[in-house]
């Protein structure tokens, strides 16, 4: 049995996107998971998306400064996989066999209601960002996500300086917020 | 267009913290003094905030995917369909087969190729089984040869059969729901001379009786009689009326190996085997194990039960005509038992893409194994 202090560092590395916590994470948990999806009419391939469902509310939770695990890592992924499960089964309506419950499990209601959320978000960034088209994609991508220096930027898309590259940069970031907007708006 | 990108840039170092303090006080006494650049931080750190999220979550995902990968290599993660408890069955299955190739090929009219037959069933890296297995068949065959010129027109298989040598476990094939309370239609040389008939889908097992046998036709209709079995709700596909034309693009699933298998192909010919008028012939590849397996067009409507496959040409398949299975269920349902059995009157499948179909399918095919 890990202690409090044990759970929250393996919890504190997936928040900094330690490889070696999510390795240990998706080892402990993935067997139990992918037993509980198999056995309620669900795939290998259902069982992968699931999980890596839950270990991604995982990770937004434990980026939240004011979030604290009240339970085992296991018991939250646990119960957060079996409500989406039981969510698609009730989509897809396949045969109504109840589920068979495996562990206990924790309320979480409100880690859905923010998932929903942050779905929505992830979904409405996506289709924006893709409709946006190149250079001005991959150069956003390069200086927000990659963290790439602009002058490292400038010579990989070929602009003459850094200045050129950081106006294009903006031009490009106002399009993006042009459009995701836009979007936002006919999304409500 | 220079103005609002030097603001963002002001706004973007304001928020990174890249002002120094006398040019932070400036920005700071501006933004007060102006709503609108007050909001325009506020924006901007919303927005710069949705999209650092995004890119966050598309990298983990990207390294969810990874580690998953690792892991599989490392065997840590275990994927495959026959992990559980699959080796008994798979044994079970792979004694069974030579018994239902034989008398699938006999019962069928046409004969098996025997070295598709080796290929289908020869486990990889099990030398010395296959060994044994090719010693057997190529007996078989001899014997074969001899009987096939006195059975050139049989149908009627039950002679035969039972001068077939081993006969422990006596067949396997497959079959589909024709009815959601659980009625399959099949072969009848699928279910001859089993006793006891077990169908599986999706790892589960049922245990199911015979109900209905034509052997003039080779048409069979189980009943899964099971307190474990639970209806499965409408079925997806209907029963094709009518007649199909050349050309047709058609498919079937079916269990030639442990696991559920999808091939696809066209209608070659309005008769069977010699003219026989109840079946069609088709061009698919077909292995053992196949029999009983619903045939259907792009539509997602059954168009016939494969059931055989002539020995000299690979892709010369007969599959009974759907009409039969209509018949069938009418004669059935003259019994008051049976009252309540109802072919699917229209297709849900229709206009999906082959994949979904399939996957729709599959719960509704099942592997059939007489003992």
């Amino acid at each position: 049995m890990r202690s409090e202090t044990q759970e929250q560092e393996i919890l504190d590395g997936i928040a900094r996107n330690d490889s070696a916590s999510l390795e240990k994470v998706y080892k402990e948990n993935f067997g139990l998971i992918q037993n509980f999806v198999l056995n309620n009419n669900g795939s290998y391939d259902d069982a992968r998306d699931i999980f890596q469902e839950a270990v991604l509310v995982l990770y937004e939770k434990s980026k939240q400064a004011d979030f604290v695990l009240t339970c085992k890592i296991k018991t939250f992924l646990y119960s957060v996989c079996r409500r989406l499960w039981l969510k698609k089964l009730q989509q897809n309506s396949r045969f109504g066999a109840p589920i068979e419950q495996l562990e206990e499990i924790v309320p979480v209601e409100e880690v859905m209601e923010e998932k929903k959320q942050l779905d929505m978000n992830f979904a409405l960034m996506d289709t924006t960002l893709k409709s946006l088209g190149e250079p001005c994609k991959s150069l956003l991508e390069a200086y927000y996500f990659e963290k790439k220096q602009m002058s490292e930027i400038a010579g990989q898309f070929g602009y003459t300086n850094a200045d050129n590259a950081k106006n294009q940069k903006y031009k490009c970031l106002m399009r993006l917020k042009k459009l995701f907007f836009a979007q936002y708006k006919q999304a409500e | 267009m220079m103005e609002e990108i030097l603001l963002l840039d002001l706004v973007e170092r304001y928020l990174n913290g890249e002002l120094d303090e006398s040019q932070r006080v400036q920005f700071e006494t501006m933004r007060h003094q102006n709503p609108d650049i007050d909001n325009l931080v506020v924006e901007h750190q919303m927005f710069l905030a949705d999209l650092s999220h995004y890119g966050e979550r598309r990298q983990f995902k990207h390294d969810l995917g990874e580690v998953h990968n690792k892991l599989v290599e490392q065997n840590e993660i275990i994927e495959e369909a026959e992990v559980k408890s699959i080796a008994p069955i798979r044994k079970l299955w792979l004694r069974n087969k030579r018994t239902i190739a034989v008398a699938a090929s006999i019962a069928g009219v046409t004969a098996l190729a025997i070295s598709g037959l080796m290929q289908g069933i020869a486990p990889k890296g099990n030398q010395s089984y296959l060994q044994q297995l090719n010693r057997k068949m190529s007996q078989l065959e001899g014997v074969q040869r001899e009987q096939n010129k006195k059975i050139d027109q049989l149908i009627d298989s039950t002679e035969i059969s039972t001068k077939i040598p081993d006969k422990v476990q006596v067949s396997a094939g497959t079959s589909f729901l024709i009815d959601e309370d659980g009625y399959l239609a099949t072969n009848a040389h699928v279910v001859e001379g089993s006793s006891t008939l077990i169908v599986v889908n999706n790892n589960k097992e049922y245990i199911a009786r015979k109900v209905y046998e034509n052997a003039e036709n080779d048409l069979a209709i189980l009943k899964i009689e099971d307190k474990d079995w639970k209806p499965v709700g409408k079925l997806p596909y209907n029963v094709r009326k009518g007649s199909v034309d050349l050309g047709e693009e058609i498919y079937t699933l079916g269990y030639p190996r442990n696991e559920i298998v999808y091939n696809r192909g066209y209608m070659s010919a309005k008769s069977g085997y010699r003219d026989d008028s109840m079946s069609i012939q088709i061009a698919i590849s077909a292995n053992p194990g196949n029999s009983g397996g619903p045939v259907l067009d792009k539509n997602g409507s059954i168009i016939g039960i494969l059931s055989t496959r002539d020995r000299q040409s690979n892709e010369v398949v007969f599959a009974i005509k759907a009409n039969n299975i209509t018949a069938a269920v009418e004669a059935l349902k003259k019994d008051t038992t049976f009252h309540n059995l109802n072919l699917p009157k229209y297709s849900s499948l229709k206009g999906m893409d082959v994949v979904k179909q399939v996957k729709k399918l599959q719960n509704y095919v099942f592997m059939v194994k007489g003992y």
